[in-house]
């Protein structure tokens, strides 16, 4: 019987025999842990190990994307308790000037096709988009990662998700994305893999398949492959990482646990209301909705080709008086680019906040919280109650928020 | 050698229909701006302390008690913390219908218990598990049994791999004790 892309990484790291069930010894090729997380990480590897050694150092690393830099006191001692560590063990850290830690490690050129990867990120599954076998654990596992450069693993089953149709114009990946989200919930893809197969997966960018990927966590799967491309993604990764692309299969005769078809045709422009990622609506319905803030940013869309959608939106015009628009690239890479294409400062000119790269929209650290009342409108991928602080965040692309910030309202792309 | 039975009181959290709460995510369970705390002891005052209707919990569970929640549980994020603050307060065991991977692992990997049970709406409909009965559970055999109504049930036994590191008291002792890894 042939293998699912999930099932031949999984085999490449294993002496026992995988199959969709099983539990085996998997070996990491990288194994990561952030500002938080990182500092438990440690405080287990020394009360465990002692001075350990880390199983291989040059396939460890921290990364720093919570608080970059820190702004509260507990994130400068916590990444301080990293970077003593990493000088012990002669580890690479990525500091607070970088940016999100699974955009760097696929940056870097770590994490790429066949490569298994951990960390403390529960999106690390990102790095589907790249082909890589990434995951999100706790700070027990890392450390035993750090230790032993193992994990176990229960080798998922696999769904094959099939795209028909193409979305309307006003649409990008995030929309797709929300859709589907909407469509397999928390339920069908739960503990699976996922191959998303159809033209309007095979035709994603890059920075979409880092969309489409980042939240097969809210759909409670394991982790996302696009398998088909077109000749652009291929000089985009080869670019971006610097070595030849080298595409994940399935085998022709693998077998998958289910197969579902998604019917995409004409998708308008999509919203996640509050209280999940799941409440997903077309743009129409909630077309009106006051806002008082717009996050542009995170592992989602924090790539240069989500901020050019916003800014073709925003060019030249100001966001409404009274709303706050807040811009967090997702790494200094991209930061970069935008400053070079001029991106940043007609952001800049249209009224928005522009904040050091890292993990905005998410959690207490960075950009992105939410008073009691307010309400915001972001291009993350969780809304849960109380999540970025007690008002009520929204989801959508690049250019949703991009137009209801000009608009002080929930508006379709067209209308900004 | 470790029992492969626990028994304690149960809570069941149920929403405000009287059903299972699916999807609660590990910033309901642990919120965010806890994160930073590294000491076990401190994390169990904030268990569930952004779960709407059960946010004293924590003031209420004694030790040993035990957690009945619906499908999905710790969906989120691999905050360590979420399994922890559990720990920190004693429970002795959460059964779901399924729980998110991370958060599984999480527990499996710190020694606590986290039991699956597919039918589990089914028993609660038929209140066969109810806030307050003290329940039974021998992890090896999947038998449950409600000494308060002298009623059983069953659930998905460990896996081999989860018993053995349930009985080794974690992830790292298990390491210590095999040749592989």
């Amino acid at each position: 019987m042939g293998k699912t892309i999930i099932e031949k990484i999984i085999q490449l790291h294993t002496t026992e025999e995988v199959e969709p069930g099983e539990i085996v010894w998997m070996d990491l090729d990288v194994r990561s842990a952030r500002d938080f997380g990182g500092p438990n990480v440690v405080k287990n590897f020394r009360r465990e190990y002692g001075k350990g050694p880390v199983a291989a150092r040059e396939k460890t690393f921290f990364t720093f994307d919570l608080c970059t830099p820190a702004s509260l006191l507990k994130y400068a001692d916590n990444q301080q308790i990293c970077r003593d560590f990493a000088r012990e063990q002669k580890i690479k850290v990525f500091d607070v000037d970088r940016g999100i830690g699974s955009h760097i490690l696929m940056e870097e050129g770590l994490a790429k096709a066949y490569a298994t990867v951990v960390g403390t990120d529960s999106h690390l599954n990102i790095l589907g988009a790249v082909g890589s076998f990434g995951q999100g654990m706790g700070d027990v596992d890392i450390t035993f990662a750090f230790k032993s450069g193992k994990t176990w693993f229960e080798v998922p089953p696999t769904i094959k998700v099939i795209l028909r149709g193409e979305p309307s114009p006003a649409t990008s990946a995030k929309d797709l994305t929300l859709s589907i989200v909407k469509k397999l919930g928390t339920e069908k893809a739960a503990l699976k893999a996922i191959e998303f197969y159809g033209e309007a997966a095979k035709k994603l960018s890059l920075a979409g398949r880092i969309t489409l990927c980042s939240m097969v966590t809210e759909m409670a799967g394991i982790i996302g492959f696009v398998p088909e491309y077109v000749d652009a993604f291929r000089e985009e990764v080869e670019d971006f990482s610097g070595t030849p692309l080298d595409p994940v299969q399935p085998d022709e005769d693998c077998s998958y646990a289910d197969i579902i078809e998604i019917d995409l045709e004409g998708l308008a422009p999509q919203v996640a209301a509050p209280p999940s990622p799941t409440n997903v609506f077309d743009v129409s319905d909630l077309k009106g909705t006051r806002i008082d803030s717009g996050f542009i940013g995170s592992c989602t869309n924090g790539r240069t080709e989500d901020f050019l959608e916003a800014y073709r939106i925003l060019q030249g015009k100001k966001v409404r008086e009274g709303i706050m628009l807040k811009v967090v690239p997702a790494t200094k890479r991209v930061y970069k680019e935008l400053l070079e294409i001029g991106v940043l400062q007609g952001l800049f000119e249209s009224g928005a906040i522009i904040d050091s790269p890292g993990c905005g929209g998410c959690a207490e650290g960075m950009v992105g919280l939410t008073g009691e009342g307010e309400v915001q409108i972001s291009t993350g991928n969780r809304n849960f109650v109380g999540k970025q602080g007690k008002g009520e965040t929204y989801l959508a692309s690049p250019a949703v928020v991009a137009s209801s910030c000009l608009l002080g309202q929930i508006a379709h792309p067209e209308d900004g | 050698m470790k029992d492969s039975t626990r028994e304690g009181r149960v809570w069941v959290l149920l929403g405000k229909e009287g059903k299972l709460i699916e999807d609660i995510d590990t910033d309901q369970i642990y919120h965010n701006q806890f994160l930073h705390i590294t000491e076990m002891s401190q994390m169990g005052q904030y268990a569930l302390g952004n779960l709407e209707g059960w946010k004293d919990f924590s003031r209420q569970a004694e030790r040993g008690d035990i957690l009945v929640a619906g499908r999905n549980f710790g969906a989120g994020s691999s905050r360590q913390q979420a399994v922890d603050c559990f720990t920190a307060l004693g429970l002795g065991l959460i059964l779901a219908p399924s729980f998110g991977a991370i958060y599984f692992r999480n527990a499996v990997n710190s020694g606590f218990p986290v039991l699956k049970c597919f039918d589990l709406e089914t028993l609660i409909t038929k209140k066969v598990l109810e806030t307050g009965d003290v329940v039974e559970f021998d992890f090896k055999k999947g038998e449950g049994r409600n000494v308060s109504k002298n009623k059983t049930f069953s659930f998905e036994p460990m896996s081999p791999v989860q018993w053995d590191i349930f009985l080794a008291d974690g992830l790292f002792n298990y390491g210590k004790m095999i040749k592989h890894p």
